[in-house]
């Protein structure tokens, strides 16, 4: 058969699974207990040694994308839950702020103030369920009981306030669909004074634990040089010494009011990115405590108005006929952003995630692309896994925190 | 006493041991789930049966109607039989360790001796037969033609054998102060109450052999051959059923002769101490052992098997040289 030539490398069809050089090859995955989703991982092995990786993606591929090409703006925001599973809430903000920059509204201070409060929830949602199922990869069953445990009561707080425990879509375009329910500050508040309390207890079974250090330290070094011609970004950047949080450099929504720090390290190896997880999740408490004076002294409101754009309220709906009929016409048909193209990027739990839009002036985006962190760490698995043991493998694969419904999506 | 009734007190005994320890096996998954889930904050299985007691029956259930499957490109004798050499060695193992003291038979004056066979190399065979058991693991990984089998198994075979070395050399020096092999000569040595234990003259020997009483019986932290999440389920990735569920009543037999050896070298074996008899004395002791494995895998992660290698060619091995050494100094 002639070869095609512009077929696209490498072929993994062709990949010999039997050779007699002694080496092994093994596919990590797409059915593997540790494989994190979908992931398909063509190990070489000489021994337990990791000779060459080829991490292969696609398995949980939706098309995203080109379905979002196919939505309204309005219609496309739940779909965004499902890219990053874990933290839902910043696909679904990074997406809307995209939007709002493309037609050029600005959410009210209010839905600002609980964006960062939901934001900064979702962050410790994804954290803990990072280090709950990084430690049981790593053997550490009883962190992952731990963790999840809290990771109940933070899910409790986002179920308050939109009713859903994964798939939150909690933002809309514009602003954030309700105001905050009774008793929401309250409870928060608790959790706030209990959480801290219950990172020392994580930070008591693994920080001084030989094992996890051992495990951890020195496996899965990426260098300055090697992050950035990767493309990482996130706390896997931010421990190769750059202190780099778009949350900092280019801040959206209230976070340049608020007074947080960007933990960094430079030891480039996992157990330093295990400690930046760690002091994130305690950043996040305290950008939650500061919202709580920011919220109350911010007035009433929570959507936008721009009336060509997102519907009205529903008291002017039900009273004006203008406003009834805009209502219908955005529901119908969709909005109608100005013709020009868009990119966001917001610091989500995982990385950078940012959103291009590009608009003709229709109620569909002439195209959408996605550009979700979990995505460019997959790609550096090639680079980071060869000389590494096969255990190593795991260890890496866990700590940099990939998820699959965001790298396919 | 005759031949013939020697011929069955022995299968008696065999029996007995057999049943005791199948049925342990099974009370100990739920012991270690209870445990394990006090630990973690959690409740465990509970609602079959009272408390969850029930669930071993379900378990058991479960394992025995279970589809019995073989891969096709398995060498199916081989993949047959290995889980059968896990099981069976591991008895084999417990015939040589003495259970409980020497009692009377009830409403008669028979004297019962609880132990199968008390050779006089009893340390020796209990230690040999365990290694054999090595066996199992070994040919299920290379007979199921899955490459995590294999790799289950190479891991198992590095593992076992390197620790056969240090189980080995660790016992030396307290058998040297004590000068018999026999299980029951080891027990006698220490008839004179707590300060005759064994673990005060010897504190080296016996963590030495507490850890790598951990790694012959695949308990966390040294539990590589079927850590889940790196190989799979290791040699057992393609057991099912009941044939699966022999590896595992060959693992927990394997934490009792461990937990029986440990505590008759070391902890003074079933000698009554103050006012506790003896036979509760020993399953105090291998109670605590086993809670032990259970605390220590609820608190621990896994070790890499290269350092798994490194720990036990460059630490354990020449402590237990020097320890010996030392012992050898001091006794002449």
């Amino acid at each position: 058969m002639k070869q095609q030539v512009n077929r696209l490398q490498p072929f993994f069809e062709n990949v010999s699974f039997d050779r007699d050089d002694n080496h092994m090859v093994v596919n990590f995955g797409p059915q593997h207990p540790s494989a994190h989703g979908q992931l398909r991982l063509i190990l070489e092995l000489e021994g337990e040694e990791v000779i060459k990786a080829t991490p292969d993606v696609g398995y949980l591929h939706r098309g995203m994308e080109k379905m979002g090409e196919n939505m309204m703006y309005n219609e496309f925001l739940p779909t965004t839950d499902r890219m990053d599973y874990i933290a839902s809430t910043s696909n679904n903000h990074s997406f809307a702020l995209a939007v709002e920059k493309l037609i050029n509204v600005e959410a009210p201070r209010r839905a600002k103030i609980i964006r960062v409060m939901l934001l900064e929830i979702n962050r410790i949602i994804s954290h803990l369920f990072w280090i709950a199922t990084h430690a049981l990869d790593v053997g550490a069953m009883t962190i992952f009981l731990y963790a999840f445990r809290e990771r109940e009561f933070v899910m409790d707080l986002m179920e308050d306030y939109c009713g859903a425990r994964l798939t939150h879509s909690a933002i809309r375009i514009g602003g954030v669909p309700q105001d905050l329910p009774e008793g929401f500050i309250e409870s928060m508040d608790k959790f706030i004074k209990q959480f801290p309390i219950d990172i020392k207890d994580y930070e008591d079974l693994l920080d001084k634990n030989r094992i996890w250090k051992m495990r951890l330290e020195d496996v899965g070094v990426i260098d300055q040089e090697m992050a950035q011609s990767w493309g990482v970004s996130g706390p896997a950047l931010r421990a190769t010494g750059f202190q780099w949080d778009l949350r900092k450099e280019s801040p959206y929504e209230v976070y340049d009011e608020i007074d947080f720090d960007v933990p960094f390290t430079d030891s480039c190896d996992s157990f330093g990115r295990y400690k930046l997880y760690m002091n994130e999740m305690r950043q996040s408490i305290k950008i939650m405590a500061q919202c709580i004076p920011l919220y109350e002294a911010s007035e009433a409101g929570v959507m936008a108005h721009a009336p060509e754009y997102i519907s009205a309220s529903k008291e002017e709906i039900m009273t004006q006929n203008y406003a009834l009929m805009q209502h219908f016409v955005l529901v119908t048909q969709g909005m109608r952003p100005p013709v020009g193209e868009v990119y966001s990027a917001t610091e989500s739990p995982k990385g950078e995630l940012g959103f291009y839009i590009n608009s003709q002036g229709d109620p569909y985006p002439y195209r959408l692309k996605v550009r979700a962190p979990s995505f460019w760490h997959t790609g550096l698995l090639q680079d980071l896994l060869p000389g590494h043991q096969l255990a190593d493998v795991v260890t890496i694969i866990g700590n940099l925190n990939i998820v699959f419904g965001e790298i396919d999506r | 006493m005759n031949e013939n009734a020697m011929i069955i007190e022995t299968i008696i005994k065999a029996v007995t041991i057999l049943a005791v320890f199948s049925a342990l096996a099974g009370f100990t998954t739920y012991i270690e789930r209870k445990i394990l889930a006090f630990m973690q904050r959690r409740l465990g299985p509970m609602h079959v049966g009272p408390a969850g007691v029930l669930q071993i029956a379900a378990d058991g259930i479960k394992l025995f109607t279970k589809e019995d499957f073989i891969p096709q490109n398995a060498v199916k004798p081989i993949f047959k039989i290995a889980p059968v050499i896990t099981a069976a060695t591991a008895f084999i193992a417990l015939a040589a360790v003495p259970i409980l003291p020497e009692f009377i038979l009830p409403f008669t004056d028979y004297v019962v001796r609880p132990i199968v066979a008390d050779i006089n190399v009893g340390i020796l065979f209990v230690l040999g037969a365990m290694s054999v058991g090595m066996y199992g693991p070994l040919l299920a990984g290379m007979s199921q033609s899955n490459k995590w089998g294999l790799l289950g198994a190479a891991r198992t075979v590095i593992q076992l054998l390197s620790f056969e070395v240090v189980t080995g050399l660790s016992l030396i020096a307290p058998l040297m102060m004590i000068g018999s092999l026999s299980l029951i000569d080891i027990n006698n040595y220490q008839t004179g109450g707590l300060s005759d234990w064994l673990i005060w003259s010897q504190p080296v020997a016996f963590i030495l052999f507490l850890i790598a009483g951990f790694a012959e019986t695949n308990r966390t932290p040294f539990d590589l051959l079927e850590h889940e999440a790196e190989i799979v389920s290791g040699y057992a990735t393609e057991y099912s059923g009941m044939r699966w569920g022999l590896f595992f009543i060959g693992e927990y037999a394997n934490l009792f002769t461990v937990s029986f050896l440990v505590s008759i070298i070391f902890l003074g074996g079933f000698n009554p101490l103050w006012f506790i008899p003896g036979g509760i004395m020993i399953l105090l002791k291998i109670s605590f052992f086993i809670f032990l494995f259970l605390w220590v895998r609820a608190a621990w992660p896994h070790v890499r098997p290269d350092q798994l290698m490194w720990f036990c060619w460059k630490v354990l091995m020449p402590v237990a040289v020097i320890n010996i050494l030392i012992t050898g100094i001091v006794l002449i």
